[in-house]
Formats: structure tokens, sequence, C-alpha cells
């Protein structure tokens, strides 16, 4: 008897190591590991840094650190692509797809200059930075006016030009009709 | 470049071991594959003693398959290489050829310093260490990763002139690591979560956000590449392999997954990844690569060296699953014969296809088309191109996966069509 509950009692014990509810492996993360991970911005402005920057602000900072790659006035050049114009040519045979024509979300642009911008060294931008360099790129598109000072709250109320311009994966799209060709 | 069996055993009469490896050595540096070019084999063994052991073995030194890659970009950190799909065996492709695709550099990475934290809308956050996740229980499964850009050029209308300009953004690998379904169950997401955003620890910080659902399904956070670690180019120590899906989902270098309750719309999913109709409006998190195939021999580059028997052989993969069925066409597409698929078949993985040939000397079109195990079946160009225009999107043209085919001409040259 003492046996056979003892037998038990290791199946139940080999049960629970095969399939435990959670492994208890790891570390908590201490509270500066999240803040500091925690960059990510949610279109509905959620995760935007508190912070301010205007257009003004940003140009200076645009002929420095920018106008190399993307031209003066945003124009491009050979890779670096433009971040100004192509609004109203979706449609058109010759698109031209810029932040200003194409970018659903203005959280979009301020996530990716914090992340990824200046290409030779992303991350050293400080956040108001950021801000400023993100109102110059949406003044040249004319999202935004000369002097507006976009922050952790204007900049997710902005509404962006091609908002409503996308549609969810609607494939398999295509029927292919070859199927019908003889097989030997 | 056929050469004559006497010929080369005089030379090697003439000039013994040394003239032998000379010739090796300066042979055509690009010699198209399907010449016959060897010697008789009984002339092939040297009288003297190979070569000793080493801790790291390499290949050969008379095989040159390579990645190729624009050397004169402005941004070397940025850009692709291209996988040799021509010189490709089975259905693995070699670490040291998988094709890269980064946005920032590949960055050196102490995996004794590594953690990956999970965060979020979770009950338990979690920061784990490359030891940490070797505790979990692993999986190792084979799937091809490919470029969400793949072959864009033949949609274009710029169609690659060989099997690596033409679809080298795609290459398969077994994969090993931890299922993401066993570290979200450990960390406890919330009731309200539905993504997890993957970000890598590349300057950049590339980051993609994931569903639950398919997290949940098959995405593995991995850490081994073919029996080794990863390559640092394909994200040494750790990534994410999301099988069947594309590319840019497949965040490399990873270090955080943030879980949330909705896609944050980073750029490479709200812009960049996108493809434009030509009704203005464009899709997004069209995430999945449906079934394509390439004959990868004879294929554009190479060289039939006269009529007779030859075998056809080429790639088929689906991101929805397994491949049922590839048919081969050597007339143009009047009529199609079934390959034979080579084991083993694997969802979302290269399949290999062979068909054995017999070429007579004249001008012949070959093409391959696959169907995978939902009955989808790989479309002509014209079919994909009558549905989704000729509008570039931000990235050229994504999601391309239409019919590739070869030309083969009455002196054995193959080309693209």
């Amino acid at each position: 008897m003492r046996r056979l509950v003892v037998g038990a009692a290791l199946t139940l014990a080999t049960l629970a190591s095969a399939a435990p509810r959670r492994y208890g492996i790891g570390r908590t993360p201490t509270a500066d590991d999240l803040r500091a991970a925690s960059i990510s911005v949610a279109p509905d402005g959620r995760g935007l840094p508190p912070g301010h920057g205007s257009g003004r602000e940003g140009a200076v900072l645009y002929q420095a650190l920018c106008a190399a790659c993307h031209g003066v006035r945003g124009e491009g050049r050979n890779d670096f692509p433009a971040l100004v114009g192509g609004q109203g040519t979706l449609r058109t045979a010759t698109p031209m797809l810029t932040v200003g024509s194409y970018w659903p979300y203005a959280t979009t642009l301020w996530d990716y200059i914090h992340r990824a911008m200046p290409y030779s060294s992303p991350g050293t931008l400080t956040t108001d930075q950021v801000y400023a360099l993100t109102a110059f790129i949406l003044q040249m598109n004319g999202v935004i006016a000369v002097d507006t000072v976009l922050d952790e709250t204007t900049l997710a109320r902005l509404r962006m030009p091609n908002r409503d311009g996308f549609v969810s994966d609607p494939r398999p799209d295509i029927r292919a009709k070859q199927v019908a060709a003889p097989v030997r | 470049m056929y050469r004559s069996p006497k010929l080369d055993r005089r030379r090697f009469l003439i000039s013994g071991v040394a003239g032998t490896l000379a010739a090796a050595a300066c042979r055509d540096p690009q010699p198209s594959p399907i010449e016959r070019t060897a010697p008789p084999a009984s002339a092939a063994v040297p009288p003297m003693l190979g070569a000793g052991r080493r801790p790291y073995g390499e290949r050969s030194p008379f095989e040159t398959a390579a990645r190729t890659f624009n050397v004169d970009s402005p941004t070397p950190g940025t850009g692709s290489s291209r996988t040799p799909l021509q010189d490709s065996l089975g259905i693995l492709t070699p670490s040291a050829l998988h094709f890269e695709r980064h946005h920032s550099g590949v960055p050196t990475i102490d995996p004794a310093k590594h953690e990956l934290l999970i965060h979020g809308m979770v009950e338990r956050p979690l920061a784990l260490t490359m030891a940490d996740l070797r505790r979990f229980p692993s999986v190792s499964r084979i799937h091809f990763i490919e470029c969400g850009g793949n072959s864009g050029r033949e949609h274009e209308g710029r169609p690659g002139a060989d099997p690596q300009q033409s679809h080298g953004l795609v290459s398969c690998s077994e994969w090993t690591g931890v299922l993401l379904s066993v570290l979200l169950r450990e960390v406890g997401v919330t009731a309200e979560a539905r993504w997890a955003i993957a970000e890598g620890a590349d300057a950049a910080r590339h980051a993609r956000s994931i569903p639950l659902d398919k997290a949940n399904d098959d995405v593995i956070i991995a850490y081994g590449q073919n029996g080794e670690a990863l390559r640092p180019e394909q994200g040494y120590p750790l990534r994410v392999v999301a099988p069947g899906w594309e590319g840019n989902v497949n965040v490399k270098w990873l270090h955080r997954l943030h879980v949330v309750d909705q896609p944050y719309m980073l750029r490479d999913e709200a812009a960049s990844y996108t493809d434009l109709m030509p009704d203005g409006k464009a899709r997004r998190f069209t995430f999945v690569m449906e079934a394509k195939s390439v004959i990868t021999r004879p294929a554009g580059g190479q060289r039939l060296a006269g009529p007779g028997a030859y075998e056809i052989t080429g790639l088929a993969w689906s991101g929805r699953g397994r491949i049922a069925r590839v048919e081969v066409s050597t007339d143009g597409g009047a009529t199609w014969e079934v390959a034979t698929l080579a084991d083993p078949v694997l969802p979302k993985a290269f399949t290999r296809f062979t068909m054995p040939w017999r070429w007579d000397g004249r001008a012949a079109t070959l093409q391959s088309r696959c169907v995978d195990e939902t009955g989808y079946v790989q479309p002509t160009r014209d079919e994909l191109i009558a549905v989704r225009g000729m509008t570039a999107g931000p990235d050229g043209y994504d999601h391309y996966n239409g019919i590739k085919v070869w030309n083969v001409a009455a002196d054995g040259a193959v080309s693209h069509a």
C-alpha cells in the first residue's frame, strides 16, 4: 500500500515536471529596466514621452543632421527617400510615396526618427529634438503650420492626409486559371 | 567549354600534379555549371598526402558559390545580399549563404550580456538570459524565410538573369529555439492583449508588431540555425522566426517583446512593406508569403552541354503550409508534367522538386508552378498583374509570386524570359 502511494506520487511528479503551468525561469525586471526599454509609441500617442518642439526649431536641426541625405527641402537623393511631396499622386501611374502623401500616422514618424535616425548615429537625439524634427517634416508637408508646437498630446491628435488610405490583406486575391491546362 | 579528355590527359602527363592544380585554379572563374569540364577521374588522384584536420571546417577551395550584393552602396550597413539558389542542393541553405537584410548594420552582441525582456500587458514581466532560454523546452524546425520584396523585379518587368538575381532573397534553415507560445504562457498575457512588438538590438532597433494568434501558433524564438548558434547576420544570439511570414517580421538580435493591445504602426508596417494598388489604396499586414517556385537548374546563366538527358530541379515553398504538387512545363506551358517532390515535404519550408528531361537540342521554355496544401495555385505574372496592377509601392514591388520562365536556346544557353 505504501509502495502504491509512493508510485502514485512519483507519477504525479513526473506529469507535473513534463508540463508545469510555469517554469519559474528568469528574473523580474526592475522598474528602471522597463523604463529604459519602453520606447514603443502607439498611434493613439501612448508611449510618447513628455517634451515639445516646433518646426522652426526643427529646421535648424534638420539642416545640420538630415539634409545631407534627404535634401535641404526633403526632396531625397539617390537611395535616400524623399520626405516631402506626392500628395494627390497615389492614384496616378507614378505615385510619389512620402511621409506627407503616404504615412497614415504622425506617431510613426516620431517613433522612426527616435529609434533609427540619424542613420549613422541612431538613438542620439533628445526627446525635444525628435519633436522638433517631426514638426519640421510635417510642416514641409503642409500638415501643420510653421509655429505649431508638437508635444505628447498634440502629436497624437494630428490627422495625416493618407490616414484612410489602407486596407487589410485581402489575399488570396488571385485565382489562377492555368491549372486547367493538361497535366501528363 | 567542353574539353577533350585526350587533351587533358596529355596536359596531365606533361605538367604532372602541379599542372593539374594550376589548371583547376585558372579555370573559367564562373563556369556554367551544366557544361562538362571534368577530366577523367583516373587522372585526378595525386600521389601525395592531403591536408590535415582543422577545428572549424571550410568548404573546398573549388567551391565558389557566394552571396551577391551592391558593393557600392552609400550605406553599407543597409541593404540585402542574395542566396545563390542556382548552387543550392536539397532544401537547406548553408548558414554562410543565407540571404541578409539589415537596416543599420550587424551588431556584435555578447550572449553573456544579452537579455530578452518581455513586458507590457502581462501578469509577470520577465527578463531572460540566453542561459535561461536554453532551460525552456526546445523545438527544431525547418522553415524558409523570404524577404517581402523577393522577386519584385519580376513583377516590375526587369526579370532576374539567374535564380540568385530573380529569387535570391529567400533561404531555408533548421531553426532551434523556444516556441513563443511557451514564453507567453510563462509571463501570462492579460485579457486585453492582442499583439506583441518584437524589437531588435541593432542600432536602429528594428521592430514589428506580431498578432498574438500567430505568436501562439508557430513563432519560434530561435537561438540555433543548422546545428549551431545563429550567424551574426542572422540575428545572433536571438531572433524571431515567424514561419511563412515576410522576412521583415522575423526580427533579428531580439531583445524585447512588448505585449500590447493593438499594432503600433511602426514604419515597416504602416508605410514600408505595404502594397499600393491601382485605386490608390494600399494593403497592409500582408504577412504571408504565398506559394512560389523557381527552377534552379537548368536556369538563367547556365548552358547545356548538348542534347541528351538532364535533371530539371528547383525549389517550391508556401507560407500557408506544405507544397502539395509542383508541375513543370518544357514547352512554354502547352503541357505540364508532375514533378517528383523530394522528401521531406515540410510546412513553410523549401521543397525540392525534380523531373528527368531529355533535351532534343531545340529551343525550349522551362517553367514550374506549385500548388500548396490549401489548394492555392501559383499564378502567372499576367494573372497577378491583372489583379494588382503595376503600381510601385514604398519598396518597389512586394509579395510577388508569379511563375518564373527560363528560355533554353538551341546552343544550350539558358536565359530569362
